[in-house]
């Protein structure tokens, strides 16, 4: 059994293969064929699931490259965690695979789409099959690739293309991490494997396991838009919705969480590693809250939540033995109603003639009853409220912040709990502002000039919006109850330690966090929903909300620290070698030759010249020959 | 005979077969590449009979040539020359194949000639690789220059002769200092003395560090000019950027190998303290090379001088590799040699085949191409991609090999280039952006004239087609496409035939004093 899961990746390696190489042949069928390789790697995933017991199995495919005492070879480990990736992301992804089928239906290159779309699954189970680092690795850039066409879709607008390159190059600052990390591994433990390296990290000096976990967390950072790597996430809303709403929201983007929970015996040997993921949790997740609360761009607001539920999930994983499975949770929970989220306002979108502006929508419940209600339950589920997948998830959470010693209870407690009131403020404001109040949309126009006509979406796309509005309102209560999901992660992620005493009262904290979101929806309907919003833009606003809208100034850091310094430095460079290092050969050769015109003489008699030379040379050479021998 | 001395000999005959075919271009065209594919499939027996963990040179065959001085013509592979042979006789099919797609000769000269020269330079570059007489390798690394100097001033570009003296006096001068340092390797043996590489090398690697160090340096700036590393390289932009797309390709792609060769065959085994002693320098060169050059490429305005100023990257890379002393940085350096002939080479025809649509080198001349020309697109994304490392591409390994194992002795060098991959994605995807993402634009390719397919150079007064990539281009790019990914995912052959002659050159460094 486990030694045939290279199926599972096989299945969608072949239909981007197919999709890819096929061409235009395949174009009347190629979507529906990019759908069944899914669905038949989700059909062996759940085969192989209910066939495992969660222990690890490992499985070498075969030797990609050894070198010596390094053994690289392409292999698989089948556990609790992988099986449970492994559905997450064959799961969703057939779900959007198939909505894609109606999203996409006006686009001529829809076969294409798929491919890529198989070319990312592909990928992503790789990463979260491989049995060692360096097949993590493979399948860590190889949904960056897939992110990166994917989010340069539109080929023919520069800000997709710019997009595209920012998301791959902010992903790469962070694989330098992940590279570097596994250098260390290689140099200290004297492995790769998950096997080895987790036996033997103990035996390794604690400050290299610390830069261990740092590097991690950097690849980490890069991949799961945390901070200070955040700002390409937004930007990646340049690709299609689907894309969205599976890669930037349900699976590439949680793969950082994935790697520190995966890799939990490295961080569970350094308490200050895991203090430092904790930190980039809480810091990202105020981060997103704050700036989501500013945008009117229905995605850019699902973007910016996206990175701070991350951020809810790094923080929990960098709780250690606290908080490994709720990260893992969240991230489950999180997979269907923020894919689902991403959908309903991919249904939005189709009907709106691709209209991103929230300011331009209004009272579409009308129009969008099942995007509404699959929205909506998604909404909730987010929020937290009771009983919803994100009611367990979140604040199973923020207990286990609460739950810490000291200073951190109270700091990473007050963030999370923070987090809540501004979720509820900011998806108050995007619901309000999409599905109620007046019509908006009625008196404009379309960029091209057309009227808005808002119409329900055909039910290809609908369907997997209901499926994912029920694992939205389910999951939670599925996972949390009973302790089913942290028992069957407990042979990856050890046992599920709860804290023993809380710096607030336990029994409190869950009132404490519904009343909080309570209060942020409240703040929202007060703000937005009692009057009516504005089309423009008001530009009249306070500091904070300037400096929301600026991404808290992230773009502009980056662009101080990082960009311009690197043109000017590439300009510099070119004249540096133009003008000082060549500069000076020419000069050389030009006092040499007597003049630079001599130069330019010697190119034209070249051929006597260069047999004079020769000449010259061997008679150099024959008479240091004979000095040789007779000396 | 051997299967390397067929080698070198059936491209020397195929030359002289053309030189009686001046006046029909066709016909060149066609006897040439016959040539060149034979020469790929007499390549075949010589890899499966060579025997990765037999002797040290295999397939060996000597005679006299000036028996005063102890002067051989010998040759003889081991698994490193063996695979940057197996390389040009890939590329060779591809470069001829190249002329009248990517290359047009310029007005009044003929295929055959053009042809001809190619084949003298895959003979003699063959037999550099393969020479096993140190005064030959020298003889060979100084003739070996002059098809080229003719390639680049006869067929190049409007700067032409200029880039191509260039070339050849870097090339020859580095190349007489090495001969300076030959003799006096020489003058240690005792008694009748041999050039013969395996008896100097154990007389030379005995002699005290003062002289080692001497005799290093002369090999080694002929190898640093050939190679390129900072700051020797500037004789690299101009050639790449004056040179025919496929003379290009054999430059970049093959003939600067010889000098990261030079380093593996000569450097480190005949002067093994000197290597060792010398590192040091020789890292800050090449940490040099990859970041200076990666920055370079970033500000490059013309293609082909981006490409020329990547591979300076790329050769720090492999310089990085081969110093660092441990098995895996130099086999990845090995292999980088050979992936980064492929990546390079195929990122230099697709560049070529941009320019010979739009008719500018000029980067800034285009914009927006994928609309027009999606597989065009899509090869230049598959090149870019194995430029820039992606895993699943060939040189994912060899620079992960190579950072990985230099991390081991070196490891603040090793991060310092470790930078160089992030440099790599953004001068990769900034070129690649700038050429075919956005509105069709630009002096070369203005306004979409219908759709895919065509576009409208008004410039010209009338409809100029832009086509997708034909059928003969695809079949010069499929190959290099298979060999990239089947690399990427499958580099056991490459690495299991050239672990044994690494691990031969590197204990002979280890076993110096």
């Amino acid at each position: 059994m486990i030694a045939s899961s290279w199926l599972l990746v096989a299945f969608p390696a072949l239909g981007a293969l197919i999709l890819l190489a096929g061409g235009r042949r395949t174009d009347s069928w190629g979507h529906l064929f990019g759908c069944a390789t899914v669905i038949a790697s989700f059909v062996y995933g759940l085969i192989l699931f209910f066939s495992s017991n969660g222990h690890a199995a490992d499985t070498t495919i075969y030797s990609w490259f050894p070198v010596g005492n390094l053994s690289v070879d392409f292999g698989f480990r089948i556990d609790a965690l992988s099986l449970v990736f492994v559905l997450l992301i064959t799961g969703v992804g057939s779900l959007i695979h198939v909505y894609s089928i109606g999203y996409m239906a006006d686009d001529p290159n829809r076969r294409k789409f798929f491919g890529y779309l198989n070319l990312f699954v592909a990928s992503m189970l790789v990463l979260v099959l491989g049995n060692n680092f360096i097949s993590l690795y493979l399948g860590w850039e190889g949904v960056g690739l897939a992110s990166y066409l994917l989010i340069g879709w539109y080929t023919d607008r520069p800000s997709a293309a710019t997009a595209a390159k920012k998301a791959f190059l902010m992903n790469r600052v962070g694989d330098v991490g992940l590279a570097i990390a596994i250098f260390l591994m290689f140099k200290y433990v004297g492995s790769i494997t998950y096997a080895g390296v987790f036996q033997n990290i103990g035996h390794a000096p604690p400050g290299v396991i610390t830069a261990i976990a740092i590097l991690l967390l950097l690849g980490a950072c890069g991949k799961s838009g945390q901070f200070p790597l955040q700002s390409w996430l937004p930007d990646a809303m340049e690709g299609p919705t689907p894309v969205s709403a599976l890669i930037h929201a349900a699976t590439m983007v949680t793969a950082g969480v994935y790697l520190v929970a995966r890799s939990n015996p490295i961080f569970n040997e350094t308490e200050s590693g895991r203090l430092i993921v904790t930190l980039v949790g809480a810091v990202t997740l105020l981060i997103g809250c704050i700036i989501g609360c500013a945008y009117d761009d229905i995605k850019k607001v699902l973007a910016y939540s996206t990175v701070s539920q991350i951020g809810y999930m790094m923080l929990a994983v960098g709780l250690g033995p606290f908080g490994y499975a709720l990260g893992i949770m969240h991230l489950l929970t999180h997979g269907f109603f923020k894919a689902g989220l991403f959908l309903g306002a991919g249904s939005v979108m189709h009907g709106m003639n691709d209209e991103v502006d929230m300011r331009k929508f209004g009272g579409l419940y009308k129009r969008m009853p099942i995007t509404f209600v699959t929205f909506g339950l998604g909404y909730l589920a987010l929020i937290g409220f009771p009983f919803l997948s994100g009611y367990f998830s979140k604040d199973a959470i923020i207990e286990a912040a609460f739950g810490q010693e000291g200073w951190r209870g109270w700091v990473f407690g007050l963030a999370a709990l923070l987090g809540a009131a501004l979720t509820a403020f900011y998806m108050t404001r995007l619901v309000l502002m999409t599905f109620f109040g007046k019509e908006r949309w009625k008196d404009l126009r379309t960029a091209e000039g057309k009227e808005f006509h808002p119409h329900e979406s055909p039910r290809v796309m609908t369907i997997p919006m209901i499926i994912l509005a029920i694992g939205s309102v389910g999951a939670g209560a599925f996972f949390s109850l009973g302790d089913r999901l942290s028992d069957w992660l407990t042979p990856s992620l050890g046992e599920l330690s709860e804290a023993e005493h809380s710096v607030l009262p336990a029994a409190l904290i869950p009132w404490l966090t519904i009343l909080l979101s309570a209060l942020g929806v409240l703040i929202a309907w007060l703000v937005v929903g009692r009057r009516d919003t504005p089309v423009e833009r008001p530009q009249n606003v306070s500091p904070v909300v300037r400096a929301a809208r600026k991404d808290l100034y992230g773009n502009a850091l980056n662009e101080a620290l990082v960009a311009t310094p690197g043109m000017w430095l590439t300009r510099f460079s070119v004249y540096l070698d133009s003008r000082g290092v060549d500069g000076a050969v020419n000069g050389l050769a030009a006092a040499l030759g007597g003049g630079s015109g001599r130069l330019r003489r010697l190119q034209t008699g070249f051929v006597r010249s260069y047999a004079l030379s020769m000449l010259a040379g061997s008679f150099v050479l024959v008479a240091a020959l004979l000095m040789v021998r007779f000396s | 005979m051997t299967w390397v001395l067929a080698l070198i000999l059936l491209p020397l005959v195929g030359a002289l077969v053309l030189c009686g075919l001046r006046k029909n271009d066709r016909t060149a065209l066609l006897v040439a590449l016959v040539f060149a594919v034979v020469e790929f499939v007499l390549m075949i027996p010589m890899w499966a009979t060579y025997q990765p963990h037999g002797a040290r040179l295999q397939q060996t065959t000597t005679m006299d040539w000036i028996p005063a001085f102890g002067i051989h013509i010998s040759f003889g592979i081991d698994g490193i020359a063996l695979i940057m042979i197996a390389v040009i006789t890939f590329l060779v099919p591809i470069v001829m194949g190249a002329l009248g797609r990517a290359d047009k000769l310029p007005e009044g000269r003929s295929a055959a000639g053009y042809l001809a020269l190619i084949l003298v330079q895959q003979a003699l570059t063959i037999a550099v690789f393969a020479a096993t007489d140190v005064f030959l390798f020298y003889v060979l690394f100084e003739i070996m220059l002059i098809p080229m100097y003719f390639l680049i001033g006869g067929y190049g570009g409007a700067n032409r002769q200029y880039a191509a003296v260039k070339f050849f006096l870097y090339s020859f001068l580095g190349g007489l200092i090495m001969l300076a340092s030959a003799i006096g390797a020489y003058a240690l043996v005792p008694g009748q003395g041999t050039f013969d590489w395996a008896t100097l090398v154990t007389v030379v690697r005995d002699a005290p560090l003062s002289t080692q160090i001497w005799l290093f340096l002369g090999f080694f700036l002929a190898f640093a000019i050939k190679a390129p590393l900072v700051p020797f390289h500037t004789w690299l932009p101009d050639a790449a950027k004056e040179a025919p797309i496929g003379v290009a390709i054999l430059i970049v792609g093959v003939l600067d190998k010889v000098g990261t060769f030079g380093f593996l065959r000569y450097c480190l085994p005949m002067f093994p303290d000197a290597s060792k002693a010398l590192a040091p320098l020789v890292l800050v060169l090449a940490v040099i090379g990859v970041l200076y050059g990666s920055i370079l490429a970033a500000g490059q305005q013309d293609m082909k001088r981006f490409v020329a100023y990547v591979s300076i990257a790329h050769f720090g890379f492999i310089a990085l590799g081969i110093f660092a002393f441990t098995q895996q940085a130099t086999v990845g350096a090995v292999t980088y040699m050979l992936n980064h002939s492929l990546a390079t080479g195929m990122l230099i025809m697709v560049l070529g085949l941009v320019i010979a649509r739009g008719g500018s080198t000029r980067i800034s001349d285009y914009g927006g191409m994928y609309k027009v020309t999606p597989l065009l697109g899509g090869m230049l994304l598959i090149a870019g991609l194995s430029t820039l490392s992606l895993p699943g591409t060939n040189s994912f390994v060899s620079e992960f090999l190579v950072l990985l194992g230099a991390f081991e002795t070196e490891p603040t060098y090793a991060i310092l280039a470790t930078v160089g991959m992030v440099l790599a994605a953004a001068y990769v995807l900034w070129l690649y952006q700038r050429i075919m993402n956005g509105p069709v634009r630009g002096n070369a390719l203005i306004g979409a004239g219908g759709g895919p397919g065509t576009a409208m150079a008004p410039e010209l007064g009338a409809r100029k087609t832009i086509r997708d990539l034909g059928g003969t281009e695809m079949a010069l790019l499929v190959p290099m496409v298979v060999l990239i990914i089947g690399l990427g995912f499958y580099p056991k052959p490459v690495l299991d035939t050239v672990g044994p002659s690494v691990q031969a050159t590197l204990s002979a460094v280890q076993g110096g004093h």
